[in-house]
């Protein structure tokens, strides 16, 4: 039926959707967010198939962790993005530069 | 083509492309939207693993409560969508040789034989009395007690991080509590005993 | 014995360190008579030992002074080699120091350097004592370079002059390029030899020759290693006793005070390679092709250089032509293996060629320091003393029989005719032979126009004129008498007989002198036999006609030179030796410099290296700042493409 390796490969096309969606953004920190998203929810696929096919339930456990630890920092990363915008009226992400080398 | 194929072939085609949206949509918010229904395909593969506790979990936290909360973040923030698109032409060659890159050197390595179904045998059906929410409790209240105490640790910080992040200090004309006053009120501050003389009710004065 | 040894040579040195440290203190008496007490004692005692060596019959003798340092096998030492050739060197050198010690006293009585000029003349004592009586070629390098600086510094003793300070530097260089020669031969002789002292290498000679030894000079061309090794040496001859082409110093170095030309270019310095050739005879004898090159070298010298003196004006620069002339006659004595004879001729030439110079000095003196021969004539009225030393001095020096220069003179010739070395010897034989002609012609051409004739000075300097003081005039006496006398007594013994026996060593197929030997029946019989001999015949023809060109008709001259005005032209640039070492070398070398200078200093090390680096620096920077965007998205990118990288190489490295 379906094997392991189609899940993997479908979550390491979500994982580099994931990183295209990082390099190719640049004018937009939201858009950086969601690829974050996109990226932990393919680790998180690859883990709950590799539960199933291990027949080992402690990958949806660290799921369950992942899912929270991204919940808070999806959260924090909301508000540092509130507060650039307060500061600068804009969230381009080529303007966060001043520590330019 | 069984059932089960088909479903897992639709969603992942219809998870993938809707990725791919999110990733060149224009609009903030249409992102946004292309990002939940993600979520919804992820969790329907998830359902297809036999795991229907996460993805419902998926749906309702996730979808549920981050998934708003960047759409309320969206939509608070006034975007200017036109200004925005110049930059992404500019990385796309390069950007596109790393992705690239990378999907060939993970297809090389998930795609082989490795991890096909002659190393990992696909598992028998579970019985229809399975639940996995019990497996994961089962797993999460003992052995990893210490680790959920610590992400509930986690979303407490988060909470306060994103409050104190994000909270501008007390406006002026709207009402707010005051804990700390509150709390150290007295009986004498809310509570003033007159002593009055009884009044003669209207009906007493009748009576009499 | 051996302290008094040390002490000749040590005094001169004390006397030039009192002369020249404490100058000021003890004035200009102090100082002429210090170094003159220590140059004083130095002859004394040499004639001493000269004495004992020859008269008594004393031992040779050869030791180590001081041992200065040990290098492994190699002892570095100050020692003495005293025996007859050193001890006969040794008289000479410090006789005519001493003579011009004593004229100096008149000659540079009004010069505010005296005590720095009595400090360098007996510097210069000191120096050629030690290179004569060196037993090793370190002591005798070092002298040999002592004297080299001491003939700068006193060249160039009036350094206020430009010519002065560009006559003594090129004096210097000329024998620089002379010396290296020398170190390359000095280093053969220790390479091949393994020691720096005489004995040890003389002792050594026969045994290397026989296995024929040879070394790669360029790669692929074998030569023998004794040629090579006496060719070096030669050159530092060539250098020191001016010979073609190293020649061109001396006649700058007339710049200098008369005095220091008479004793440095005439009587000693010059004489240096001579004497070193002679006391390396071991060496060169068994070096075929070294003796044909020296004998070459030196006849081209002795005609060549003569050809100059004819058209000189100035009367010390016809003196110095014809020490570079008569030098080259000593070396083709040597050259013909006749080292006795170049030695002897050395000798004698000393002193009538010291009394010739100084004689011109007293002339100087006399005409208020003007040398132009042309404006000078008919001064033996005024300068009588002057006028017969001089006299005295020509005769001996175009080899008038009975005088001194005859003697040795003549040897040489007939060394040269004796002598067996193919081509060589054949045009060395015809070079000297004319050169009698041309050393009489010009001799007495310069004797002619500063004594006889019309006076050519105007009546200021008339009234001034007169003899020089005593003096000047006695050291000429005193170097006019063995100019006559010297060879009657010495000729025997140290030609023909045993004098040079274990000092100079010639191998029987060379042996010219023996060969000449069988004519010699004494001084009186040899001097009668000019008359039958061709050089006298072509002295008597050049006196005759310096006598009808200067004194009968001084019209010819001048219509001679319109004449032959190409021939002339040549002799006038000195056949362009100077004008070719300007510009190929000294021009060259500043050319080369002002390149190395501006292609390799200015632009590679400034600009490649150092700026070069410091600008490399920048530009990497400046590549490298682009990395430090202050961008988010730059240096994720940067993760992921490490991170892809990272993949990338274990999977290759994996599959």
């Amino acid at each position: 039926m379906i094997a392991l390796s189609d899940y993997l490969v479908v979550s390491a096309v979500l994982f580099t959707i994931g990183i295209a969606g990082i390099i190719l953004n640049r004018k937009n920190i939201i858009t950086l967010l969601m690829s974050i998203e996109l990226m932990l929810l393919a680790v998180n696929t690859n883990f709950i198939a590799f539960s199933r096919f291990l027949e080992d339930p402690v990958g949806q456990v660290f799921v369950f962790f992942i899912l929270t630890v991204a919940a808070a920092e999806a959260a924090i990363g909301l508000a540092i993005l509130l507060l650039v915008f307060r500061n600068r009226r804009s969230i381009d992400v080529e303007e966060l530069d001043s520590m330019q080398g | 083509m069984t059932i089960v194929q088909l479903i897992f072939y639709g969603c992942s085609v219809m998870l993938i492309g809707s990725a791919l949206m999110v990733i060149t949509s224009k609009n903030s918010v249409k992102s946004v939207m292309f990002l939940i229904l993600t979520f919804f395909f992820a969790a329907c593969i998830w359902m297809l693993l036999e795991s229907e506790f996460l993805a419902i979990l998926l749906v309702l936290v996730y979808v549920g409560a981050v998934m708003v909360l960047f759409l309320f973040v969206v939509m608070m923030i006034d975007i200017d969508f036109a200004a925005m698109r110049q930059g992404f032409t500019k990385y796309l060659p390069v950007g596109l040789v790393i992705a690239a890159g990378l999907l060939y050197a993970l297809f090389t390595v998930l795609g082989s034989e490795a991890f096909g179904p002659g190393a990992f045998s696909i598992p028998d059906a579970r019985p229809a009395d399975y639940s996995s929410v019990t497996e994961l409790g089962m797993l999460l209240y003992t052995k990893y007690f210490y680790p959920f105490e610590i992400a509930a640790m986690i979303l407490m910080v988060a909470m306060i991080a994103a409050i104190s992040l994000a909270f501008r200090g007390k406006r002026k004309g709207t009402k707010s509590q005051n804990i700390g006053e509150q709390v150290l009120v007295k009986k004498a501050d809310r509570l003033r005993i007159i002593k009055m003389p009884s009044e003669k009710s209207a009906s007493e004065e009748t009576n009499s | 014995m051996e302290n008094l040894y040390l002490w000749i040579a040590l005094a001169p040195m004390i006397g030039a360190i009192i002369a020249g440290l404490f100058g000021k203190q003890i004035g200009k008496t102090g100082a002429h008579l210090a170094t003159i007490a220590g140059v004083g004692f130095s002859t004394v005692a040499s004639m001493m030992v000269l004495k004992y060596l020859v008269v008594d019959g004393g031992e040779a003798y050869n030791a180590s002074v001081y041992t200065w340092a040990i290098v492994g096998d190699l002892k570095l030492e100050v020692g003495f080699l005293i025996d007859n050739l050193t001890a006969m060197m040794m008289v000479v050198v410090t006789f005519v120091s001493l003579m011009v010690h004593i004229y100096t006293i008149g000659y540079m009585k009004d010069d505010p350097g005296y005590q720095r000029f009595f400090c360098y003349i007996s510097l210069f004592t000191f120096a050629m004592l030690m290179l004569v009586m060196s037993n090793n070629f370190l002591q005798l390098f070092f002298g040999w370079e002592a004297v080299g600086l001491v003939s700068y510094l006193l060249i160039g003793f009036w350094y206020k002059k430009d010519t002065a300070i560009y006559a003594n530097l090129k004096a210097f260089m000329v024998n620089r390029v002379g010396d290296f020669g020398f170190l390359l031969g000095i280093a053969g002789v220790l390479y091949f030899f393994e020691s720096l002292d005489y004995a040890t290498v003389f002792g050594k000679v026969e045994a290397f020759v026989a296995t024929n030894p040879t070394f790669d000079v360029i790669a692929g061309s074998e030569w023998s290693a004794m040629t090579a090794i006496c060719i070096c040496l030669f050159i530092g001859a060539m250098g020191k006793s001016a010979q073609v082409p190293l020649h061109v110093w001396l006649p700058d170095s007339m710049e200098g005070p008369t005095p220091i030309s008479a004793l440095i270019h005439a009587a000693t310095m010059v004489t240096a390679g001579v004497f070193m050739v002679a006391r390396m005879s071991p060496l060169f004898e068994y070096s075929e092709t070294a003796l044909a090159f020296i004998l070459v070298i030196g006849a081209t010298t002795a005609l060549f250089m003569g050809f100059l003196g004819l058209v000189q004006n100035d009367i010390k620069r016809v003196i110095a032509y014809s020490t570079l002339s008569q030098l080259g006659y000593m070396v083709v004595a040597l050259g013909s293996s006749a080292y006795a004879a170049g030695v002897f001729h050395l000798m004698t030439h000393a002193f009538f060629k010291a009394l010739l110079f100084l004689a011109a000095g007293s002339v100087i003196i006399g005409m208020h320091h003007v040398q132009d021969m042309r404006k000078m004539g008919g001064l033996h009225k005024y300068m009588p003393i002057t006028w017969i030393t001089s006299l005295i001095g020509s005769l001996a020096l175009i080899g008038t029989p009975f005088f001194s220069g005859y003697y040795s003179k003549d040897v040489v010739i007939l060394a040269a005719g004796h002598a067996d070395l193919g081509m060589a010897s054949t045009y060395a034989y015809y070079a000297v032979l004319s050169g009698v002609f041309i050393t009489a012609l010009y001799s007495f051409r310069l004797f002619f126009m500063v004594f006889h004739g019309n006076e050519r000075f105007d009546d200021h300097t008339r009234e001034h004129l007169k003899e020089s003081p005593w003096v000047v005039t006695l050291p000429l006496i005193l170097l006019a008498i063995p100019s006559v006398v010297i060879a009657w007594f010495t000729t025997g013994d140290m030609l023909f007989g045993n004098f040079f026996d274990g000092v100079i060593t010639v191998l029987p197929q060379h042996d010219v002198l023996k060969e000449i030997s069988a004519e010699w029946h004494g001084p009186v019989s040899f001097g009668l036999h000019a008359i039958s001999s061709l050089p006298f015949y072509l002295a008597l023809a050049g006196v005759v006609t310096a006598w009808f060109l200067y004194v009968k008709r001084p019209d010819i001259p001048a219509m001679l030179e319109s004449k032959f005005k190409w021939l002339h032209t040549l002799f006038v640039n000195k056949y362009y030796f100077d004008d070719f070492n300007q510009t190929v070398f000294a021009d060259g070398t500043v050319k080369i410099g002002k390149q190395l200078w501006k292609q390799g200093d200015e632009k590679l090390i400034d600009g490649l290296m150092v700026n070069g680096t410091a600008k490399s620096v920048g530009v990497l920077a400046s590549m490298l700042r682009n990395i430090q965007t202050g961008q988010l998205s730059t240096y994720a990118f940067a993760m992921i493409i490490g991170l892809v990288g990272f993949l990338g190489w274990l999977l290759y490295s994996n599959m």
